[in-house]
């Protein structure tokens, strides 16, 4: 029987994956991006787990958001990185470094 | 969905139809012909909401819950429409001289005060995401704005990358906190944990919550992005970023903690005390070091956000009083400054160097005084507003038996001040350098001495938002 801990236990490691995706990651800002919509994936499993088990729609609806936020927030990163690569000519996380910090 | 809940979100309404109707007649006449008068009208929008919603009284609840107004949101809401407006007007000329003056801006800054406006009457969790992001995702674009620079553009993808970042932090323990309380209502959240024991679940909810916050705020440690996006952001900006948002946030912050959260006093006293007291340390000795005075302010305001959550860590109505004054004065101080900021040049071209200043106080007597006024407030001196927001705060922390942290905030101040005499050092009695000019528009020069004067004068009355904070502090904590 798959319960309602499963369920959090695979959210909770996308959710790790994804960070550790965004910090030892030294190749690409492109998978910086999927990294960022695994965390969100993953917290999307988590309320709809969480809705199943307490049978209130609230955390689907959640969801919907989520979903609609991270599409809008992929388009702006995208947007910003081509910017960026028109001006830099690359997009190497480690190119990143015009100013210090 | 009844008229009742239109009203409430009334002064939200208007600004965001304002925004898009705004943005159809840039698109479909002259497109950045428009971008001056477009400022300059969403500059008085911004004003006339401001007005509306310091008219409205009592406290209200609309879409279920969802969206509160009471003294509290609308004390943060008329600061923050009152900062764009200023922002917008003051920094019109330079972003037109600097070709920088597209149309998008005005309205993308109205867009995002939406979302801060959103971030503060939030009364659920889910209200409160879809506030944050609106506003994030509007100070991404207009971090990146000058698209032909390499700093502009690498400054918009560092917040972009961090700022996504925080938003997944917070909605991880957005999920979690619904999934152990049942609800995303605050109103709900706070019944969850009404017996005085927090579940764990709950409180590691209650962790990442703060966690995402404190990126928002910029606190130590989660502050790496902002000297990175102050120095690459076009100045007036930054002018905005050291503004409206951090009071949003800062308000945000304080809603969650006690709407949601309020039953947890003790659990998140804790965590509030260590970033208030690491924020306040690395904000000043980082600082010392700084030559690029956008860098210097983005420190400077790092230290800001400690001395605002050591009056969030009170946990008391007094201690919300105090913060929101403190953000007011911040405010104030931080328009006069960049105004003062955004207009140094050499050339033509913008400089941010601090040795630019060398002796530039000695050719401009009143700009250069008007400067040393804010600066001596910003590091705390006396007889300037800026001391009595930091014993306002350092105060609420003794009464609430967080001596240790006043101390450390008043060692932080001192170790501050240094770095705020040196640049007055440099106006007065630096060395003869290559100068400076100072090319600043009415309204700058308005929000410069403006800002200046009400420093000094406010030392009278506060100007009697004293009350305005503590009623919204007894609206928020009671």
């Amino acid at each position: 029987m798959v319960g309602l801990e499963h369920y959090l236990a695979v959210g909770a490691a996308l959710f790790v994956i994804g960070i550790f995706g965004l910090f030892l990651n030294r190749k690409n800002v492109i998978i910086l991006l999927m990294s960022i919509e695994l965390m969100l994936l993953a917290v999307n499993i988590n309320l709809v787990a969480f809705s199943s088990y307490l049978g209130d729609l609230a955390g689907q609806v959640f969801t919907l958001f989520v979903l609609t936020v991270a599409a809008a927030e992929a388009a702006i990163g995208l947007a910003i990185l081509v910017s960026f690569f028109r001006n830099r000519g690359t997009i190497d996380v480690e190119d990143v470094n015009v100013m210090k910090g | 969905m009844s008229s009742v809940d239109i009203q409430t979100v009334l002064p939200e309404l208007i600004l965001s139809v304002y925004a898009m109707i705004a943005l159809l007649a840039a698109v479909y006449t002259s497109k950045d012909g428009l971008a001056k008068p477009l400022t300059w009208l969403t500059g008085a929008v911004m004003v006339v909401v401001a007005l509306l919603v310091a008219g409205g009284d009592g406290a209200r609840a609309a879409f279920g819950g969802m969206f509160l107004d009471d003294a509290y949101a609308r004390f943060a809401k008329v600061a923050i429409l009152l900062a764009a407006a200023a922002v917008l007007v003051m920094g019109e000329a330079t972003m037109s001289r600097r070709g920088l003056l597209r149309f998008e801006y005005p309205i993308l800054v109205t867009l995002g005060t939406v979302g801060m406006m959103m971030m503060v009457s939030a009364g659920d969790l889910m209200a409160l995401y879809m506030g944050l992001e609106l506003q994030s995702l509007s100070l991404y674009v207009v971090a990146s704005l000058n698209r032909d620079s390499v700093k502009s553009t690498e400054a918009g993808l560092k917040y972009f990358v961090l700022g996504a970042l925080s938003s997944g932090l917070l909605l991880y323990g957005a999920s979690l906190t619904y999934g152990y309380a049942g609800t995303t209502l605050f109103s709900g959240i706070i019944q969850a944990a009404s017996d005085g024991h927090v579940g764990l679940g709950l409180l590691i909810g209650l962790v990442f919550v703060t966690a995402g916050m404190a990126f928002k705020v910029s606190a130590v440690p989660f502050h790496m992005w902002t000297p990175d996006v102050y120095e690459g952001a076009p100045t007036p900006v930054t002018a905005f970023f050291a503004t409206a948002p951090k009071l949003a946030a800062m308000g945000l912050f304080a809603r969650v903690l006690f709407d949601a959260f309020g039953q947890a006093v003790g659990d998140w006293q804790q965590i509030i005390a260590l970033l208030a007291v690491l924020s306040m340390f690395l904000g000043a000795i980082a600082a010392i070091g700084q030559t690029n005075i956008k860098r210097l302010m983005a420190y400077s305001s790092i230290a800001h956000m400690g001395f605002a959550l050591l009056g969030l860590a009170a946990g008391s109505a007094y201690g919300v009083q105090a913060m929101l004054l403190y953000m007011a004065v911040y405010l104030t101080m931080n328009i006069g400054t960049f105004a003062f900021i955004m207009s140094m040049e050499r050339d033509g071209r913008p400089i941010a160097d601090i040795s630019a200043l060398n002796q530039f106080a000695v050719k401009d007597k009143l700009r250069g005084l008007a400067m040393l006024i804010l600066l001596f407030s910003l590091a705390g001196v006396p007889p300037m507003l800026g001391f009595f927001a930091k014993y306002g705060v350092l105060i609420a922390a003794v009464q609430a038996g967080l001596t240790w942290l006043a101390v450390a905030g008043v060692v932080a101040s001192v170790i501050g001040a240094f770095y705020y005499l040196r640049i007055v050092y440099y106006m007065y009695f630096g060395e003869e350098g290559e100068g400076l000019e100072l090319k600043m528009s009415p309204a700058a020069w308005v929000a410069l001495v403006g800002s200046a004067a009400i420093v000094v004068l406010g030392v009278v009355n506060f100007f009697g938002i004293e009350t305005a904070a503590a009623a919204a502090a007894e609206a928020l904590v009671n």
